[in-house]
C-alpha cells in the first residue's frame, strides 16, 4: 500500500486542481438536467444501481413475507395484517393468493429489474465507456431513454401490487392458460395486464441499453485498445448485451401472442379449457406448450444475462487483488464465447417433461452438459488466479472468492438437473430452487456487491465502511449456504415448489422444522442486506473520501480520471493505451497501468 | 483459388477487426451500426414469430387460409417505395433539395399506401368468411395479423422517421450536409421492404 499512498500524493493535488476546473465548466448544469434527465453514463448508472437496490429491498422483502408462511404455516401474524390489509394477510396468515402472487412477483422482480437491470444496466453504463476510453455511449439519448423505460416499467409492475385483485400470481414465467385467461385466477385479471405492460416496456429498456452497449464496446474505443486489451469486464458485458439483444424479441414475440390471446380472442396457445364457474372456452386447436418455448428463448439466455456480467467483474476484481495476471485471458474471453453460444441451444432443458420428444430431449442433454466445458474453464482460471497471489481481503474481493464458491457449488447441481432422466425426479421441486438461487441468483448478487464495494469509489468518491461490509459479506455467504444447502435434500425427498402449505402432505410434514430453519435464516439475512443498504446511502455522503486517483493499483482506465470525473469522464485528451490489462507484478513492478507504453527492457507479455 | 483468396481476404479482415488498434477514418458511423443491431432484433422477433408459424402449423387444427390477392399490389408499392428511396438519397447527396424533397414526399406516401393496402387487403378476407379474431377464430389467420400488423407497424414507424427527415430539410437556421441520418433511415426502409417480401413468400409458401 505505501507505493499507492506515495503515488497519490501528487496524482490527489493534480486532480483537485482538475475538479475545479471541472465545476467551472458544469456550472449551468441544473438539478434536473444533472441528476434528473442525465444524459452522463455516470449518472444514469447510479440511476440503474439505486432503482436495483429498492428493487432488490422489495423483491427480498417478498420472499421473507412467503418465508414467514412456508416457516411458520400455523402462526398468526396480526401485525403484519394491519400493515399490509387483508388482501395479503387474513386472519394472521398470507392469503395463498398474496402468497401465489408474492413467489410470482419475487422471481418477476429479482430476475428482471435487480439482476438484469439492476445489474448490467449499472456496471455496462459506468464502467463501458470508463473502461474502454470513450467520453460516453454511442448514444447517450438512448441510454437515459433506457433508464426511464426501466422506471416505468418498474412503476407499472408497482402498481400491480394495488390493485383489488392483486398482482399476477402464476409464476414468474407466466405460462399460458394461466397467464391467457382473465378467468383463471385472481391474479390474471388486471395484475396479468398490468404485468405485461411492465414486461414490455422492461423489454424495450433492455434492448435500447443492450445495442447502445455493443455500439459503443465496438466503435468507441480508445486509440490503442484492440478488443484484446479490454479488460474482461467489457467482454462479459459485451456477451451479455448481444445474448440480450437476440434473445428479448423472441420473448416480446411470445407476449404479442400472449396479449391476442387474452384480449383478441385467438387460440395461439389456448384449447379445450373448461373453467369452473364460466363453463367451456370456445378456443380450440392452441398450444400452451408454444409459448414454453417461445419464452425459454429468452428465459434460458436470461441466466447468462444475469451471470455474464457477474463473471467479467469478479475476473477483474479477482486479478488486481491477488495482484496476479488473469490466469488464461483468452481462454476467458473463449469461455465466454462459448457460453454465449450454448445459451441459445439449451432452452428445452426447461421442458424435458412437458411432453418433450425423448430424442430431442437426448439432443438438448448433450448440449446442456456441455456447458460444464466452459464454466469448468472460468472456475479453474479464477483459481488459478487466486493461487500464489498475494491476496488483499477487500470487501470486494471477498464477494468475489464468494462468488466463485456459489457458482461451484450451484453449477455442480445443474449437471443433475441437466439430464433428463434424473429431471423427471427432480423437475418443479425444491432441488430446482436449491440449483437456480445459488448458482445465478446468489452468485450475480455476490458479483453485484462485488462490483458495487470495488466501484464504490469511483463512483462516489468515496468509501463504504470496510467493518460494516465485512459483517454483511460474512452472514451473506453463511446464511446463502444455509437457506439453499437443505433446499437440496428436500427437493431430492420430491418436496415440490410453490405450494402454499406442505403440512397436509405425510411425506413433507418431517420438513416442517427445516423449513422453520430455512425461514429463520432468510430473516438473518434480510436484516444483514439492510446494513449494506444503509452503508450504501450512508457512504454515498459520509464516506472516508478518496484522495488518490487509483486507490486499488489498478491498470484499468477508469483509474486514470479525476476522483470524480465529470461529463465527458477524462479532463485532457483521452489516453491511449499500450498494453493489456492485466501486468501485475510484472518485472519487479506491481502494477502497470494500460497507459503506459511498453518499455524497451521489458519481457515479452 | 479465387475461394482460396476471398477465404484469405475474409480471415484478415476478421483478424483486423479484432487485432488491430482502431482506425477512426475506416469504421462504420456508430448510428449507423447501432440501426444493424437494431435490425438485427427486429429479425429475431420476425424469427420467433415465423418460427411459431412453422411449429403451430405442423399441429392439429390448421386451417389452410387465403392470402388475399390485394397483398401483390402493396408488394409492388413497397419495392417502389424503396426505388423511391434509393433516389432520394442519391439526390441529397447531389444537393438537389428539390429532388430530394419530391422524392421523400412520395415514399411517404408509398409507405402510408401500403398500410393502407394491408388494412384492406385484411378487409378483404374479412368479407370473404375468413374469421381473423375472436371466438373461434383459427391459430393460421389469426398469426396472418399478428405478422403483418408487427409488420406495418414497423412500416409505418419508418414513415415517422422519414418525416422527420423530410422536415430537417426545410429547416433554414441549421443546414444539415450530413447523409448519415438519411442513410440509416434508407437503410431501415430497405429492411422493412426486405422483411415484407420474406414474410411474403413465406406465409405463401408455408401456409
Amino acid at each position: 500500500m505505501s507505493t499507492e499512498i506515495a503515488l497519490g500524493a501528487g496524482a490527489g493535488l493534480s486532480t483537485e486542481l482538475a475538479t475545479e476546473h471541472h465545476e467551472h465548466h458544469e456550472h449551468h448544469q441544473s438539478f434536473i438536467t444533472k441528476y434528473v434527465f442525465s444524459t452522463d453514463h455516470k449518472m444514469i448508472s447510479k440511476q440503474f444501481l439505486i432503482t436495483g437496490i429498492i428493487w432488490a429491498f422489495l423483491g427480498g422483502l417478498m420472499s421473507v413475507l412467503f418465508r414467514l408462511q412456508l416457516g411458520y404455516p400455523d402462526s398468526h401474524f396480526y401485525w403484519l395484517q394491519d400493515v399490509l390489509g387483508k388482501f395479503w394477510v387474513d386472519d394472521g396468515r398470507i392469503t395463498p393468493q398474496a402468497y401465489y402472487a408474492l413467489v410470482t412477483i419475487h422471481g418477476t422482480v429479482m430476475i428482471f429489474f435487480v439482476l438484469t437491470a439492476g445489474l448490467s444496466g449499472t456496471f455496462a453504463n459506468f464502467l463501458i465507456p470508463l473502461q474502454i476510453g470513450a467520453r460516453d455511449m454511442a448514444s447517450p439519448f438512448m441510454n437515459m431513454l433506457s433508464y426511464w423505460f426501466f422506471l416505468a416499467a418498474g412503476l407499472v409492475m408497482l402498481s400491480s401490487l394495488f390493485v383489488e385483485t392483486g398482482p399476477f400470481s402464476g409464476g414468474w414465467v407466466a405460462y399460458a392458460p394461466l397467464s391467457a385467461l382473465r378467468d383463471a385466477s385472481p391474479g390474471s385479471k388486471s395484475g396479468m395486464d398490468l404485468w405485461l405492460i411492465a414486461m414490455i416496456l422492461f423489454v424495450v429498456s433492455s434492448l435500447l441499453g443492450g445495442l447502445n452497449y455493443v455500439a459503443t464496446i465496438l466503435n468507441m474505443r480508445t486509440k490503442g485498445m484492440s478488443m484484446t486489451r479490454l479488460p474482461l469486464t467489457i467482454w462479459a458485458l459485451f456477451f451479455t448485451a448481444v445474448i440480450g439483444i437476440l434473445s428479448f424479441p423472441v420473448l416480446f414475440s411470445g407476449f404479442i401472442l400472449l396479449i391476442f390471446d387474452r384480449n383478441f380472442g385467438t387460440s395461439f396457445y389456448l384449447s379445450d379449457i373448461f373453467i369452473n364457474g364460466v363453463g367451456a372456452l370456445p378456443n380450440e386447436g392452441g398450444t400452451a406448450i408454444l409459448y414454453q418455448h417461445l419464452f425459454w428463448f429468452l428465459g434460458h439466455p436470461e441466466v447468462y444475462i444475469v451471470l455474464l456480467p457477474a463473471m467479467g467483474m469478479a475476473s477483474e476484481i479477482m486479478s488486481i487483488n491477488s495482484r496476479k495476471p488473469i490466469f488464461g485471458y483468452m481462454a476467458m474471453i473463449g469461455s465466454l464465447f462459448a457460453i454465449c453460444i450454448l445459451s441459445f441451444l439449451v432452452w428445452a432443458h426447461h421442458m424435458f417433461v412437458s411432453g418433450l420428444n425423448p430424442f430431442v430431449g437426448s439432443v438438448f442433454v448433450l448440449l446442456t452438459l456441455l456447458i460444464a466445458v466452459p464454466s469448468a474453464i472460468k472456475v479453474f482460471n479464477w483459481l488459478t488466479t487466486l493461487w500464489r497471489g498475494n491476496i488483499r481481503f477487500t470487501p470486494g474481493m471477498l464477494f468475489t472468492i464468494g462468488f466463485v464458491s456459489l457458482f461451484i457449488s450451484g453449477g455442480l447441481t445443474g449437471i443433475w438437473l441437466g439430464d433428463s432422466a434424473i429431471d423427471i425426479h427432480l423437475h418443479d421441486t425444491y432441488f430446482v430452487i436449491a440449483h437456480f438461487h445459488l448458482v445465478m441468483g446468489v452468485a450475480s448478487m455476490f458479483g453485484m456487491f462485488a462490483g458495487i464495494y470495488h466501484w464504490f469509489p469511483k463512483m462516489y468518491g468515496r468509501y463504504m465502511n470496510n467493518t460494516l461490509a465485512y459483517i454483511h459479506f460474512w452472514i451473506t455467504l453463511v446464511g446463502a449456504y444455509l437457506i439453499f444447502w437443505p433446499m437440496h435434500y428436500e427437493g431430492l425427498a420430491g418436496m415440490p415448489r410453490r405450494y402454499y402449505d406442505y403440512s397436509s402432505w405425510e411425506s413433507f410434514k418431517q420438513f416442517a422444522e427445516l423449513n422453520r430453519f430455512i425461514s429463520t435464516v432468510v430473516i438473518i439475512t434480510f436484516a444483514a442486506q439492510l446494513l449494506f443498504i444503509f452503508n450504501f446511502f450512508y457512504s454515498i455522503f459520509k464516506g472516508r473520501k478518496v484522495t488518490t486517483k487509483n486507490p486499488w493499483g489498478a491498470n484499468t482506465l477508469e483509474w486514470t480520471t479525476p476522483i470524480n470525473p465529470g461529463h465527458g469522464n477524462w479532463d485532457g485528451e483521452i489516453p491511449e493505451v499500450h498494453r493489456w490489462a492485466y501486468d501485475y507484478n510484472k518485472d519487479g513492478r506491481e502494477f502497470i497501468p494500460q497507459t503506459e507504453p511498453v518499455g524497451a527492457d521489458e519481457s515479452q507479455h | 483459388m479465387l475461394k482460396n483468396i476471398l477465404f484469405n481476404r475474409l480471415i484478415e479482415d476478421v483478424m483486423m477487426a479484432l487485432t488491430d488498434t482502431p482506425n477512426r477514418s475506416k469504421k462504420i458511423h456508430p448510428h449507423k451500426f447501432l440501426m444493424w443491431m437494431g435490425i438485427g432484433s427486429i429479425c429475431m422477433m420476425f424469427a420467433g414469430l415465423t418460427s411459431a408459424y412453422i411449429v403451430k402449423r405442423n399441429q392439429a387444427n390448421w386451417e389452410d387460409v387465403q392470402l388475399s390477392p390485394v397483398f401483390m399490389y402493396s408488394t409492388a408499392v413497397i419495392i417502389l417505395s424503396s426505388v423511391t428511396m434509393y433516389l432520394s438519397l442519391k439526390a441529397f447527396k447531389a444537393r438537389a433539395m428539390q429532388k430530394y424533397k419530391n422524392l421523400i414526399s412520395i415514399t411517404v406516401v408509398l409507405g402510408l399506401v401500403f398500410a393502407y393496402l394491408q388494412y384492406i387487403g385484411f378487409k378483404g378476407m374479412a368479407n370473404h368468411g375468413v374469421l381473423l379474431l375472436g371466438p373461434g377464430s383459427n391459430a393460421a389467420a389469426s398469426f396472418l395479423v399478428v405478422i403483418i400488423g408487427l409488420h406495418v407497424l414497423h412500416v409505418l414507424g419508418g414513415v415517422i422517421a422519414l418525416l422527420i427527415t423530410f422536415f430537417r430539410a426545410f429547416r433554414t437556421k441549421v443546414k444539415s450536409y450530413s447523409p448519415v441520418p438519411i442513410e440509416i433511415v434508407s437503410t431501415y426502409w430497405h429492411f422493412v421492404d426486405i422483411l415484407w417480401i420474406y414474410l411474403y413468400i413465406f406465409l405463401y409458401v408455408a401456409r
